[in-house]
């Protein structure tokens, strides 16, 4: 089925009142996911955000309570405000990241309240790619630019209208507010087809990678792999799977919160005692962290690799690490005999 | 559990006492405000919290108390960093927070009918106080064969709990070996590193559990005495730390491998570790 651009836009401005409504937008730094009140405000046209729009179930910086101190006393509160949202214009990639996401804050023992609570609250649309970026490399790991996993519906632009896929029963329900839904003509069908069937030119081979790195911790392949790095964090910040924090205060006189803020395992604070001892006290040993959780810890833990080929890694990195390559070395490393 | 795991109950602090003479270690003794609080907070001993010291943030601490000891926690802490510092100067009677129990515990079903030999040095004593305040409990005393306790500081006035292991030396129940690195005035007991002290003692292996905790180089030096002695890896349990901010296996810091230390430790058997990658 298929719904025209207008009909869809008409739609869309009818569930802003009732839901935030977040959308792909052009700001000073190039594409971002904000909060929109009309549909004339969405960039129609766009390979992919610069941050994963993984901050809205995740946010960099956010409340986990407050307190206030009177002498010896103290009075906890914890609030949580989320409102119903709608995602619109998530890429396949993204959205498959939050599905590797939601196994993170959720294991065998607890669930994090606080990216629940809103992903419970949310519906995402997601869109898929028409334009594949040379950094795209989704196909690697069973996924397509036109992949359904992670959204609740999924858009296909066929120009003038969109090809409306309902995946899940949150994506029906919203989908019972579009109008005027028509069949698609055979042109567009084949042209459904073409998107559908579409890979990235760019792959890499990780049918081995995760029984090669079970193999590779004392590897010499660690020593030289990232000696350029710099250890800016941009690749954490920047990845849709990426899911490490921080916690800590933020005091004024006899008042504070406890916040949580990114962080990322190439820190080298991330794992430092307070006796002074630091495991992973070197670049070597953080980099080894970031590949293997991403190409061996996660899979053993989730069967997933938490890796979902957006690119944002690569195109943002400034001294031109490439994960493909990275995982391309591990596949070609020789084995030391220990 | 609490339902937010990420909400600490209040707990209000009876006594903050210097527990060693260099000042360095603490024990707070935390006492629970209400019925529903200790009720919700079943634990047992290996098992942490995360200490809050309002103001300063929090951090993970092992239970130093058993489930036997109704109404109280007690976390003895050495004095390093913001949190313990700042918890170190509490005065009796203020409020804390507390998010727990956390992490795995002791094998105490797997030790039942056997024999346990706990071996500590240092502040690392402080979950082994609660394994055998635990198991000499009169409820569980006779689940346990003999229980020795190998115990050593570097003098005598850095010993943990000295009232305690006053108590122990007299019951019958407990087989308990103190020592020091190098003789001090008045000192009748054990002097030596444990694991020296450990292979003149040659506690038996057979039918027997091993729980070491300690500094590093004393676990380094331990193990083989106990390989000697004939303990498998299997027959030998530690419990590590890690740096850790939630203490639910999700902010991705304390992990060795595919093993997160606040959720799925911190107590590991040798024979774990060894399957793990050597980064902790």
């Amino acid at each position: 089925m298929k719904i025209s651009k207008e009909k869809f836009g008409q739609a869309f401005d009818a569930l802003v009142p009732e839901y935030q409504v977040i959308a792909p937008v052009s700001d000073a730094n190039g594409i971002a996911f904000k909060g929109v009140k009309s549909f004339s405000e969405v960039k129609q046209d766009y390979l992919n955000s610069k941050l994963p729009p993984k901050a809205f179930f995740f946010p960099q910086h956010e409340k986990l309570m407050s307190y206030k101190k009177e002498g010896k006393d103290v009075t906890v509160k914890s609030e949580l405000k989320v409102e119903d949202t709608i995602l619109f214009g998530i890429r396949p990639c993204d959205a498959k990241g939050m599905q590797l996401l939601d196994m993170v804050f959720k294991n065998d023992q607890y669930t994090d309240p606080y990216y629940f609570e809103r992903r419970d609250k949310s519906v995402i649309i997601g869109l898929a790619c028409s334009k594949i970026a040379p950094t795209c490399f989704c196909s690697s790991f069973g996924m397509s630019p036109a992949g359904s996993e992670g959204s609740d519906i999924l858009l296909i632009d066929l120009g003038d209208s969109y090809e409306v896929e309902v995946i899940t029963e949150k994506g029906k329900a919203l989908a019972a507010r579009f109008e005027a839904l028509s069949d698609l003509s055979a042109e567009e069908q084949a042209l459904v087809d073409k998107i559908k069937s579409a890979e990235t030119a760019s792959k890499v081979d990780v049918a081995n990678t995760t029984s090669k790195l079970d193999k590779m911790f004392n590897s010499p392949f660690w020593d030289t792999l990232q000696e350029k790095c710099i250890g800016c964090n941009v690749c954490s910040f920047s990845c849709p799977t990426c899911h490490c924090f921080d916690i800590s205060e933020e005091v004024r006189k006899n008042e504070g919160t406890r916040v949580r803020t990114w962080d990322a395992c190439m820190a080298p604070l991330f794992t430092l005692h307070g006796s002074g001892h630091n495991p992973r006290d070197n670049k070597k040993a953080r980099w080894r962290q970031r590949l293997m959780h991403k190409f061996n810890y996660f899979v053993h833990n989730n069967g997933a690799m938490a890796c979902v080929g957006c690119g944002r890694c690569i195109k943002s990195c400034p001294v031109n690490m490439d994960i493909r390559q990275v995982i391309d070395g591990a596949n070609k490393a020789e084995l030391v005999v220990e | 559990m609490q339902q937010n795991p990420y909400i600490p109950i209040t707990m209000k602090l009876v006594k903050n006492l210097v527990e060693t003479e260099d000042r360095l270690i603490n024990t707070f003794t935390l006492e629970f405000l209400n019925k529903q609080d200790e009720e919700n907070f079943k634990y047992m001993p290996g098992q942490f919290a995360e200490l809050s010291a309002y103001g300063h943030g929090e951090a993970p601490f092992g239970i130093a108390t058993s489930p036997t000891e109704p109404g109280i926690l007690k976390f003895s802490v050495a004095k390093v960093g913001c949190v313990s510092n700042a918890l170190h100067l509490l005065e009796e009677g203020t409020m804390v927070g507390v998010r727990g129990p956390m992490g795995n515990y002791y094998p105490l079903e797997k030790f039942k009918g056997k024999n346990v030999v706990i071996i500590g040095g240092g502040f690392a004593f402080t979950t082994l106080r609660a394994l055998a305040k635990y198991m000499l409990d009169d409820k569980h005393r006779g689940d346990y064969g003999d229980i020795t306790v190998i115990y050593g500081a570097r003098n005598p006035g850095l010993l943990l709990y000295k009232e305690e292991l006053a108590e122990w030396e007299n019951n019958p129940n407990i087989n308990l070996v103190t020592t020091i690195d190098r003789p001090a005035e008045g000192w009748t007991k054990h002097v030596g590193f444990i694991p020296s002290i450990t292979e003149q003692i040659a506690p038996s292996s057979v039918d027997t559990y091993a729980v070491v905790c300690g500094p590093p180089a004393m676990i380094k030096f331990t193990l083989p005495v106990l390989e000697k002695l004939n303990f498998t890896p299997e027959t030998i349990y530690t419990s590590l730390e890690m740096r850790m901010k939630c203490g639910l296996g999700i902010c991705g810091r304390c992990n060795i491998g595919t093993e997160y230390v606040c959720k799925d430790g911190p107590v590991f058997s040798m024979a774990q570790l060894k399957e793990l990658p050597n980064e902790y």
